[in-house]
């Protein structure tokens, strides 16, 4: 598959979105008392890093940042020929009576969302659980809904919605592939 | 029935005679009459051109199982493997239930080969009463019954003296033993070769020296009795050098080697993959050896030091090998593969072809007391083994004659087979042509 | 401490990661990125271990059965901890007690518990090499738990896992195993993954337990030793792995005595003075204090003995969540 020639949001548009979900996040948590950045690995937990540099920069206080893995909570985990590696997953700090905010790049069915809470509760017991996405792409196959959202893409199912991160691709980016997406 | 025969344009080779060229040899009712070129023909022409041409091949150590063990084989099934493999004549060894150790046994055994057998065979007793190596068996009445041979085959006599008392005693009626020189408080509970293999994997081995000194121990006692001693299945190339010093200093020794540890090593046990295969296939008592020990053997073979190619003919039922490596038998049924082994290291430029049909003609002939002319194409001989050394052909067990589907060669492809055998004066075999 | 990978890197590059393996018998075939991928799982199944829950339902569904043929506290216990912390069902058999005592073979046994549902089964077994039978005869995956002598692949891999935790690169690191190498399956399996990692591996002890040509069979540039002489072995080692020595290897006369053995063998702190100062102090279990290992030793401040049985429940995660999820590959 070859990246379409320009990507549907840029670095600056990708590092702009990160600021205003961060100030989102603050204002809905009235301040960063008990609030908790949980990512999913690996884009979820990048991006998770990125909002509390940003909260950091705005509010002066280091939010704690953890790093799930759903990979033991798939609901495909025994379907798929060979499933992505499981890597450990690193919640920092005590998450009963906090307030969490998952961080996803893409959400897409809401699948992935769902093992997230599975692996997230059984750390103990937040006071509420909050959902922040850098891209909704539409299509959820579950009762699942964001609290925070970067940017909707109406896609087609076929499309395929990639997230880049330099920490993790070496470039920002984000792109999609398949018919061309309108943009909205 | 006795067939008038002409083999026409192969290469007669015969170490009895000293014939070694491509030459007619006709058959008149039964028995050889004439070797030379351009014969005129009389009765059926067969042309073997591009074939060799030899005496029936004699094997001075087969396993037929009956009686008492018919679901590894029979009488019926293990000859006809053998005819098949080239064989004319071959020795049965006594681990069967009952053991041949008395006249009654053997009459019975005698019985049993008059009907089934179909080809020669020629019984070996029992060195002691039910091979338990405590009480020596009724000789007398075993060379009376015709045995060629006396031997516990898989026991070595443990005791050094009883066994002295046996070689002098034998030999007095002209009966050698076949001991397996083996020191059992050596070899016991080793299922394979001890040295690299067995290390990686774990399994009990069995060293070289159980063999060399249990073959140092019974040259001692032929040299002390002046009697004749065979040894069976020499598998290292220490047990090698012992036997060509003790034929060196003229002791009435002979020996003999098996096809597999000709071509095989310790290796086999492993598998040719990256993880090991544990065939208990390739699991075979003395076991096969190291590569420099085989090298050696084929030399031995060459060198004319070693008298005898002899199968050591082992067949099992399925779930004899089916089995946990340790738990499995030992032996391979190796009597339809046998000349096929040897034909494919001659191929190799390994073995020469002269001495392998010595080794598997009048080499054995001259090790035990058989009938006149036996392993060899001289007028009057009645057994002939016709070989394409050409024929490539790939072994599958699921074809042989054999009850004993147990090889570790399935899937090989090997360069050399019989293509017929006449034998007693008849054309007891003949290999289906191509796309039959 | 094993040094904990950057999360934002992806874990291993390609088609490495994939589990392909129906079975694990040895790990003398193990690739490097198989180790590695194991590694990294077992990392993750130790994370899960130390949550207030330390279970998840990742193989709910899944079969387990523990097929023992010998005696084993640890090993089985360890499996069905294991199976049940990732949410398996776990049947344990034994031999004795089961139809294998009315005769029935290796092969039916094994036939028989995949038609009763059994994904995977864990098997230990007296004879070398029948786990690759019963391997070849179901299509369920077979997990060595332990074969006569040969291997013992979870063990090694614990004890690897154990090792990189403490020591990290293996690479240039001297391991000293001592004790009963001949008849050792865990040894065994520890030099294969020992010498994959880089490690110098010295095999110790009495003549007649040393293997005589194992060191020559590990392959173009592995560096592996094998001498009689403790001091030699364990002078300059980082880590050092007692290894159990029976009493029935002196009623065999392989040694003359285990007082002998105490004397020229033994792991204590006058030895342990030659090594690296800090030098890992491992025994696979279970120990006869006072014989292969002394006591002051076996819970010193460097023994990572009760350790290696923690690890021995994340490294079984690893490998049965592979295997489970891996094998329809």
């Amino acid at each position: 598959m070859t990246s379409p020639a320009s990507p549907y949001l840029g670095p600056d548009e990708i590092s702009r979105t990160v600021r205003r979900l961060a100030h989102e996040i603050v204002e809905n948590n009235r301040g960063t008392d008990g609030l908790v950045l949980v990512g999913l690995l690996s884009r979820g937990y990048t991006l998770a890093r990125r909002l509390a540099e940003a909260i950091r920069e705005f509010e002066n206080v280091a939010v704690p940042v953890g790093a799930l893995d759903i990979g033991l909570y798939r609901d495909d985990v025994t379907r798929r020929p060979a499933p992505p590696p499981v890597r450990p997953s690193e919640i920092p700090v005590p998450i009963d009576d906090n307030t969490i905010v998952l961080v996803d790049d893409v959400l897409f069915t809401g699948r992935s969302i769902r093992a997230a809470l599975d692996a997230l509760l059984d750390y103990g017991r937040p006071a509420r659980v909050r959902l922040a996405v850098l891209i909704d792409r539409g299509h959820r196959e579950l009762p699942i809904r964001p609290d925070f959202v970067g940017k909707n893409i109406p896609t087609a199912l076929i499309q395929k919605v990639q997230v880049r991160l330099h920490e993790v691709d070496g470039l920002d980016g984000v792109f999609v592939f398949g018919e061309e997406a309108s943009h909205a | 029935m006795n067939e008038t025969l002409l083999l026409r344009g192969g290469r007669i080779i015969d170490p009895a005679q000293g014939i070694d060229g491509t030459l007619d040899i006709q058959v008149v009712d039964g028995a050889v009459t004439k070797i030379g070129a351009g014969l005129e023909a009389m009765g059926r022409t067969i042309d073997v051109s591009g074939c060799i041409v030899t005496p029936g091949f004699i094997d001075l150590h087969t396993h037929l199982r009956e009686p008492g063990f018919e679901q590894k084989g029979t009488i019926a099934t293990e000859t006809l493997a053998a005819l098949r493999g080239g064989f004319t004549t071959i020795c049965a060894m006594p681990n069967t239930n009952p053991a041949p150790d008395a006249a009654d046994v053997l009459r019975s055994l005698r019985e049993r080969i008059e009907r089934d057998a179909r080809v020669r065979v020629l019984p070996i007793g029992c060195v002691t009463r039910g091979r338990a190596g405590k009480e020596l068996a009724e000789l007398a009445e075993l060379a009376a019954g015709g045995c060629v041979a006396l031997s516990d085959d898989g026991n070595p006599v443990p005791n050094a003296r009883l066994m002295r008392n046996a070689i002098e005693l034998a030999a007095a009626m002209g009966m050698p033993i076949s001991e397996h020189c083996d020191e059992p408080e050596l070899s016991h509970g080793g299922s394979m070769n001890e040295g690299r293999v067995s290390e990686r994997l774990g399994l009990l081995g069995q060293p070289e020296a159980a063999e060399t000194s249990a073959i140092a121990r019974n040259i001692a006692l032929c040299e002390a009795t002046g009697a004749r001693l065979h040894i069976a299945h020499v598998t290292t190339a220490r047990g090698l050098e012992l036997v060509a010093d003790a034929k060196r200093r003229g002791l009435a020794i002979t020996c003999e080697v098996t096809p597999s540890h000709l071509f095989l090593t310790e290796e086999a046990v492993f598998g040719p993959g990256a993880e090991p295969a544990y065939d208990t296939n390739a699991k075979i008592n003395p076991p096969l050896r190291t590569e420099a020990d085989r090298r050696a053997l084929v030399s031995g073979v060459n060198a004319g030091i070693i008298d005898a190619i002899a199968t050591d003919h082992a067949p099992h039922a399925v779930e004899d090998k089916l089995c946990e490596f340790d738990d499995a038998a030992f032996g391979i049924s190796c009597i339809e593969t046998a000349l096929a082994t040897v034909t494919t290291l001659i191929e190799r430029g390994e073995l020469e072809l002269g001495a392998a049909i010595r080794a598997l003609t009048s080499g054995p002939a001259g090790v035990f007391p058989f009938p006149p002319d036996l392993g060899s194409l001289k007028t009057g001989a009645r057994d002939i083994t016709v070989i394409d050394p050409a024929h490539l052909w790939t072994v599958d067990p699921r074809r042989f004659a054999s009850k004993g589907r147990n090889t570790p060669l399935g899937g090989f492809t090997l360069s050399g087979a019989v293509r017929a055998v006449v034998f007693d004066g008849t054309v007891a075999y003949e290999m289906e042509p191509a796309g039959a | 401490m094993l040094e904990l990978r950057n999360p934002d890197a992806p874990a291993v590059p390609g088609e490495a990661t994939a589990w392909k393996r129906k079975d694990l018998l040895d790990t003398d075939t193990l690739s490097e990125a198989e180790l590695h991928l194991i590694m990294e799982t077992a990392e993750a199944m130790r994370e899960v271990r130390a949550r207030p829950v330390g279970k998840v339902a990742t193989l709910r569904g899944f079969t387990v059965i523990t097929l023992f043929y010998e005696q084993s506290t640890r090993t089985r216990a360890s499996f069905e901890v294991a199976a049940k912390a990732l949410g398996a069902d776990v049947v344990n058999l034994t031999a004795s007690g089961s139809s294998v005592e009315k005769g029935e073979t290796l092969i039916d046994t094994v036939r028989t518990l995949e038609a009763i549902g059994a994904d995977l089964v864990v098997m230990r077994h007296p004879k070398s090499g029948a786990p690759y039978l019963a391997a070849r005869n179901t299509a369920a995956g077979i997990i060595n738990g332990g074969d006569g002598t040969h291997a013992h692949p979870t063990q090694a891999l614990l004890d690897l896992f154990t090792m990189r935790r403490h020591v990290g690169d293996l690479a240039g690191k001297k391991v000293t195993i001592v004790g009963d190498i001949l008849h050792s399956r865990v040894a065994r399996s520890n030099l294969w993954t020992l010498l994959a990692s880089g490690a110098d591996v010295t095999l110790c002890g009495p003549a007649t337990l040393l293997p005589k040509t194992l060191a020559a069979s590990t392959g173009e540039g592995a560096r592996c030793t094998v001498t009689t002489r403790m001091e030699d072995a364990i002078e300059g080692a980082d880590i050092v792995m007692a290894l159990r020595m029976q009493k029935e290897r002196q009623d065999r006369g392989l040694i003359p005595s285990l007082r002998q053995y105490i004397a020229s063998y033994q792991v204590n702190s006058r030895r342990l003075a030659l090594a690296k100062p800090g030098a890992l102090v491992m025994h696979p279990g279970p120990m006869n204090e006072g014989i292969e290992i002394a006591p002051e030793v076996a819970h010193g401040l460097d023994s990572v003995i009760e350790e290696q049985v923690a690890n021995g429940v994340a490294v079984r995660m690893a490998i049965l969540y592979l295997m489970a999820t891996g094998r329809h590959a």
